[in-house]
């Protein structure tokens, strides 16, 4: 699969010294009078594998939302690509979620449009179009392995093709960094090894990944494949797993 | 502003991406399509209704102040007589331009809608009518009335004034209300875009996620809302603009007896007023939309 743009080197772990793709300084969020983060820095460099831990509840898929501006934070600051999202209006936050590909556990399609039209969605919202971006669309089906079923709409599809079907739109964009939650929440084993596969394949493309996930199974297995730092949230912190994979 | 920009962007072409990401189909369609006809068909007659009221307005105002008629009863034997002093004393008066005797058939005419053809008027005491058209800034009613007195005493002046102010005022204030039918009408169709967007976009609240997930800027939402509810109160008004059209064509034409309710077809060139009403009511539906759309996206991050 050829995507349009990539940049940095694999390999790169919690990072400190330079600025990241998406920054986390000090940051707590709070919730309807209680603090669900505090005190947390996360810096993403270019090109880095993490994964988040921690308990249902714990506040993963906050910090993940934090990480695109889907939420801003109530103390310290969250900077996509250098800019501090207090001062990005809606659609500068818009334009930065383009270089930001996210693929949610319940995957969010439109079930109204073929798998095709979800997967290139992001193109559409941009504005871009063309034969060349539909041989890539093509290709990038068929590298979730999922060409045959792009006529089909969402509902029709199963657990991992959905899965797929996200990471697909997730990419499409070439974005520089991808955000993934529980991403293999509802797969079986094999289809998450598979998924797993391909994430590590766009990390060697030189893009950013943060998975949050509860399975410690899919750590393991990832260890021979990429060279990853496990974060852990306990307690409102996040803290260094202290398990490079 | 930009919203307003983004959003006249949906009728450039050059984004038909927008129109496929909402669901195409719900009951704020049938809503804005019905209600859009149904305003634009009251809204065509509220039009054809003011304007006619206008004409009518216009009509007793000009022609009923420029005339006057004097009534001369007097015994048979001296009625000539009297019409001859009356005529004279017209002829002299300033502010007169002309005045006539109506003839015996004229006098027929006027009265025989109430006692049929045959009525036999020489053997009746009818009264002789003189018909007064005036100039400049008309005659004094009251000098003239005095000099009258004095040597045509039979003659009986009507300016029409007594009964031509409230006739014209009743007219301007069915103009009037035939204006603010139209604003209401107006004001209706934008409360009721705005309740079928505000529908329509909380209905689509998880369209309108995940396209923020995937990078969609506002104006983008935008235009997918505001094209189709604009397009579908276009296509609903101008259905109810033609049926409106259709039936006032089918009003039976004044002719010479030209009355109220058989005037109230539109006329001349204010025929483009009913092709008007669907681009306005598109307009109203245009801002209402967009007004809605920058509103509940603005309360959602």
């Amino acid at each position: 699969m050829q995507l349009r743009r990539g940049s940095g080197t694999t390999g790169h772990l919690f990072y400190r010294g330079r600025a990241g793709v998406i920054e986390l300084d000090n940051v707590a969020y709070s919730y309807g009078g209680g603090e669900l983060l505090s005190g947390l820095t996360l810096r993403l460099a270019p090109g880095s594998f993490h994964f988040l831990t921690g308990p249902s509840g714990s506040g993963k898929t906050t910090l993940l939302k934090l990480c695109y501006g889907a939420l801003v934070p109530t103390a310290g600051h969250a900077r996509l690509f250098g800019e501090d999202v207090r001062r990005m209006d809606r659609d500068a936050i818009a334009l930065s979620r383009r270089r930001i590909g996210v693929v949610h556990q319940d995957c969010q399609f439109l079930d109204h449009l073929s798998v095709a039209e979800n997967v290139a969605l992001p193109l559409t919202v941009a504005g871009e179009g063309g034969q060349e971006l539909e041989q890539n669309l093509i290709e990038l089906m068929t590298w979730v392995g999922l060409k045959s079923r792009a006529d089909a709409l969402p509902p029709e599809l199963s657990g991992g093709e959905r899965q797929r079907a996200a990471l697909a739109r997730a990419v499409i964009m070439s974005p520089e960094v991808i955000l993934a939650d529980e991403p293999t929440g509802n797969v079986d084993w094999e289809m998450s090894q598979r998924l797993l596969r391909l994430l590590v394949e766009l990390n060697r493309m030189g893009k950013t990944i943060l998975i949050a996930t509860h399975d410690l199974g899919l750590i393991r297995s990832a260890k021979s494949q990429v060279q990853a730092r496990v974060l852990r949230i306990s307690n409102r912190k996040l803290q260094s797993a202290g398990a490079d994979l | 502003m930009r919203l307003i920009r983004d959003s006249l962007g949906a009728f450039t072409g050059s984004d038909t991406g927008a129109d496929r990401v909402v669901p195409p189909t719900g009951f704020t369609a049938s809503l804005t399509l019905f209600a859009a006809g149904a305003m634009a068909f009251l809204a065509v007659f509220a039009l054809a209704l003011s304007l006619a009221a206008g004409r009518l307005a216009t009509s007793w105002g000009e022609e009923l102040a420029r005339a006057s008629t004097l009534r001369i009863s007097a015994p048979a034997g001296q009625q000539a007589q009297q019409t001859e002093a009356a005529l004279r004393l017209l002829a002299q008066t300033p502010g007169v331009a002309s005045a006539r005797a109506l003839s015996e058939d004229e006098q027929q005419a006027l009265l025989e809608p109430w006692f049929g053809p045959d009525l036999p008027l020489a053997d009746l005491p009818v009264p002789q009518l003189i018909e007064i058209i005036e100039e400049g800034e008309g005659f004094d009613g009251a000098g003239l009335r005095l000099r009258l007195q004095a040597e045509v005493p039979g003659a009986v002046l009507d300016d029409h004034t007594r009964w031509r102010r409230p006739l014209v005022a009743a007219a301007s204030k069915l103009r009037l209300l035939g204006a603010v039918s139209i604003l209401l009408i107006a004001g209706a169709v934008a409360a009721m875009v705005t309740l079928a967007a505000n529908a329509a976009l909380a209905a689509n609240a998880q369209v309108i996620a995940v396209l923020r997930l995937v990078g969609a800027t506002d104006g983008f939402i935008a235009r997918a809302f505001v094209r189709r509810f604009t397009l579908r109160a276009l296509g609903g008004a101008a259905a109810g603009a033609l049926v409106a059209s259709g039936a006032l064509l089918l009003m039976p034409s004044a002719g010479e007896t030209a009355g109220f309710l058989t005037g109230l077809s539109f006329v001349g060139w204010h025929w483009i007023f009913p092709l008007l009403v669907p681009l306005l009511t598109a307009a109203v539906a245009f801002a209402a939309t967009a007004i809605a759309a920058r509103r509940v996206l603005g309360d959602l991050r």
